[in-house]
């Protein structure tokens, strides 16, 4: 795991002491802000803001546990979406998860062994013209197929297979 | 700028802000919806700012970051005012030119105009474009006028005129009585009459009520939600602030889906601008009114859509549903009465205000009221955003405003209303889309996905990718679908592995309308639609998957086979290059060969080959 992602439960006092002030006290955005910054949930986070918030571990957990944006394992550095909406799936975008998929030797929603790429899939980022589509690290790529999945992947750094 | 106290100071800024815009100026509108940003218009953008700087042009041209004109398949999209001229798939590069020519004596470039693939003819002009000739845009009309980020743009075209309306001249029963006579129904896709939800609501009993907008389009392949929240906000806060006057709630919720950064951002900004000009806060324009408006994230999970789930997840506990009665109407978030719209049917509000209750109700047909905006996406030339009136039919709107099937292919079907929805053959074609027609032909209006499939389609895949996709969704809680679907998926799966088995067809269609019957929520009591409407309308695809082991589409893969052709092939060698399999031999300018054992039918040999060699049987 990468260094920059260790919990630190003083920055989340501060992050919660923010909150406190802000309207929006709602756990969900919590757990939001949370994942956003180490990209992932912390055990010792959901203790925390489940101390925080008043409300029971279980509740925290079965909320991280229960939407896709939530993660509890660490996710990589970079991290690569590719849209399996009806459109893109129209348009073949399976075959581009494959393509990543045996590039970079995981499956789907699997992170690589050195922490540096996490492959996840979602339906629909509504840019359903440019299918298919493949967000890395927050940035669009319309029209990609197998082999531009490819050079996506050499801009990475990544080059035939990744072992 | 300083707070709006009263209808009089809005008008008064509206006036002196119209005064300032000369007619005759030039205006930029550059599309800055999440496609056209994915396909460079950020970068083009920039260019252009610094073009227009340094030819000291600035105080000639108004530029614009626009939300979405629907045109998606064509970014980035350009419309240079006031001739209306319209450029598409603009580049960084072609941004000196456009300054130096077009911006300056109002040439055209010919290579940016729109070229007419049934007549090969050059259009120069937004409006003379086939795509856009048909359509009759209410929503999506203020988007490439306005910048989604600047109030005033939004006010100078008479924006939160229609709040100003209700709140200096209306009582809430009449904003009622109003939108209940134009008919408005709810476009979230079920079509609830929205004046009586309204009513409803107002009449509940309780001191705090709360009005939410559903902004969670989890529908994979609709994104008109997506380019109303980013193209022009104000109009459903607007809506917003009116409906919660009308049933007496002084909070509102946009609930977002976390997949629309964009959206959420636009929407974040006009919140803070509505409340520093005061149309957001305490005593709304002078009137007393209060209301404010918060904005919630979701965070990847279709069944938030649902509206208990929704609230569920507004208060921070897992998105599950629950059963109704109570509707939300008589007990919502936290218990209290609260109201909840789709982003469109917020953002209809206003302009109903604006036109009346008898001008909207004259467009569409007898029972669905107004216009409807569909995502045209698929296997379908013009891909992208249309609005058009209610009872417009399926062929004008795929073969004349979408502009056909790409690449010669065959039209086969089109699924409305996502995973929800069904698919519709070509024989219902020349139906005139509104809710009971769609319904009655085993599709749904939902909210008005449309995915276009071509001959190389496989219908029984394509259930089978829905039904894959409310599996993975279903939340868990109820049985029928948690279980049922798996049940369903499975023997969908089966059938495309070629494992089918007689009476399959008969098992999905009883389970099938055995989950409709039972489950808990609309994501469950719609889930097997996908399959029931491919079994009613092409019930040989099924059969040739199960008797003959064949897919006649060439899609399953374990029915399949790759070959290349003996003639065909030159022995380039890109196939052998991009095999990921190793699967494929030959050598150089020799015939190549594909191991059928090594093969893993990935198809990227096919997709490479430039000579179409590869073929599939």
């Amino acid at each position: 795991m990468n260094s920059e992602q260790a919990f630190d439960a003083s920055e989340l006092a501060d992050l919660l002491g923010d909150k406190q002030d802000g309207e929006d006290k709602s756990l969900m955005s919590i757990l939001e802000d949370v994942q956003a910054r180490y990209r992932y949930l912390p055990k010792d986070a959901l203790i925390l803001i489940s101390e925080w918030m008043g409300v029971p571990l279980s509740q925290t957990y079965s909320v991280a546990t229960f939407y896709n944006a939530f993660s509890l394992k660490p996710k990589g550095r970079h991290i690569i979406n590719v849209c399996l909406g009806t459109a893109c799936n129209v348009r073949g975008s399976r075959k581009v998860v494959e393509r990543i998929a045996d590039r970079l030797g995981i499956e789907p929603g699997e992170t690589t062994q050195d922490g540096e790429f996490t492959l996840e899939t979602l339906n629909c980022v509504g840019a359903c013209a440019l299918g298919p589509v493949a967000i890395i690290d927050g940035t669009h790529f319309g029209r990609v197929n197998a082999a531009g999945a490819d050079k996506l992947l050499k801009k990475l750094g990544v080059e035939g297979r990744k072992e | 700028m300083k707070t709006i106290r009263t209808p009089a100071e809005l008008e008064e800024l509206r006036g002196s802000l119209a005064r300032e815009q000369d007619p005759a100026r030039r205006v930029i509108s550059l599309c800055g919806g999440t496609g056209c940003r994915a396909l460079g218009s950020d970068s083009v953008f920039e260019a252009l700012v610094e073009r227009i700087e340094a030819e000291n042009m600035g105080n000639q041209v108004t530029l614009r970051m626009t939300g979405c004109p629907g045109f998606c398949e064509k970014g980035p999209l350009m419309v240079i005012q006031p001739e209306g001229i319209f450029y598409h798939g603009v580049k960084v590069d072609e941004v000196p030119e456009i300054v130096t020519r077009t911006l300056t004596t109002g040439e055209m470039i010919d290579s940016l105009l729109y070229v007419d693939p049934s007549t090969g003819e050059k259009i120069a002009y937004e409006r003379e474009i086939p795509f856009y000739k048909k359509q009759r845009p209410l929503l999506l009309e203020m988007n490439e006028k306005i910048d989604p980020t600047s109030i005033t743009d939004y006010i100078a075209l008479g924006g939160y005129g229609s709040l100003s309306k209700v709140l200096s001249q209306m009582t809430a029963e009449e904003v009622i009585d109003e939108v209940t006579e134009a008919k408005l129904r709810g476009r979230g896709g079920a079509g609830f009459p929205t004046g009586l939800k309204w009513r409803i609501s107002r009449e509940a009993p309780g001191d705090t009520k709360y009005v939410v907008c559903n902004a969670d389009e989890g529908d994979p392949g609709a994104f008109m939600d997506r380019a109303i929240l980013e193209g022009n906000p104000h109009r459903v806060l607007e809506g917003m602030v009116i409906g919660g006057y009308a049933i007496g709630a002084d909070e509102g919720f946009v609930y977002v889906r976390a997949e629309y950064p964009l959206a959420a951002k636009h929407l974040a900004i006009a919140i803070t601008q509505a409340r520093e000009y005061g149309l957001l806060g305490k005593d709304i324009l002078g009137s007393g009114f209060d209301f404010d408006v918060q904005i919630r994230l979701g965070a990847g999970a279709f069944v938030c859509g649902e509206e208990t789930a929704l609230m569920a997840s507004i208060e921070g506990r897992t998105g599950e549903p629950r059963p109704r009665p109570p509707y939300p109407s008589q007990s919502g978030l936290w218990g209290k009465p609260t109201n909840i719209n789709n982003v469109k049917t917020w953002g209809n509000v206003p302009i109903i205000i604006e036109n009346g209750a008898d001008w909207y109700a004259e467009l569409g047909t007898e029972g669905s009221k107004g216009t409807k905006i569909f995502s045209v996406v698929g296997k379908i030339n013009n891909t992208g955003l249309v609005e058009v009136p209610m009872g417009t039919t399926l062929r004008q709107l795929i073969f004349d405003v979408g502009g056909g099937i790409p690449n010669d292919k065959e039209f086969k079907a089109v699924q409305i209303g996502g995973p929800s929805g069904g698919c519709i053959p070509k024989e219902h074609l020349d139906t005139p889309i509104d809710y009971e027609s769609l319904t009655e032909l085993g599709a749904m209006m939902g909210s008005g996905g449309m995915v276009v499939t071509d001959e190389d389609t496989c219908m029984v895949d394509f259930a089978r990718f829905f039904m894959n996709f409310v599996q993975d969704e279903s939340c868990g809680k109820c049985v029928p679908c948690r279980l049922g679907t798996r049940a369903m998926l499975e023997v969908l799966t089966r059938i495309t592995e070629g494992k089918g088995q007689e009476g399959d067809m008969k098992y999905l269609a009883e389970l099938g309308q055995q989950i409709r019957a039972s489950s808990l929520c609309g994501l469950g009591q719609t889930a097997p639609n996908p399959v029931l409407s491919t079994l009613r309308y092409f019930p040989d695809e099924y059969e040739a998957h199960i008797r003959d082991k064949s897919c006649p589409a060439h899609v399953c893969r374990p029915l399949i086979q790759y070959f290349i052709d003996v003639e065909t092939c030159n022995g380039c060698g890109r196939c052998l290059r991009t095999c990921p399999a190793e699967a494929i031999s030959g050598a150089k300018k020799e015939r190549h060969v594909i191991d059928q054992d090594l093969c893993i039918k990935c198809g990227s040999c096919q997709e490479v080959c430039r000579f179409d060699a590869v073929i599939v049987e």
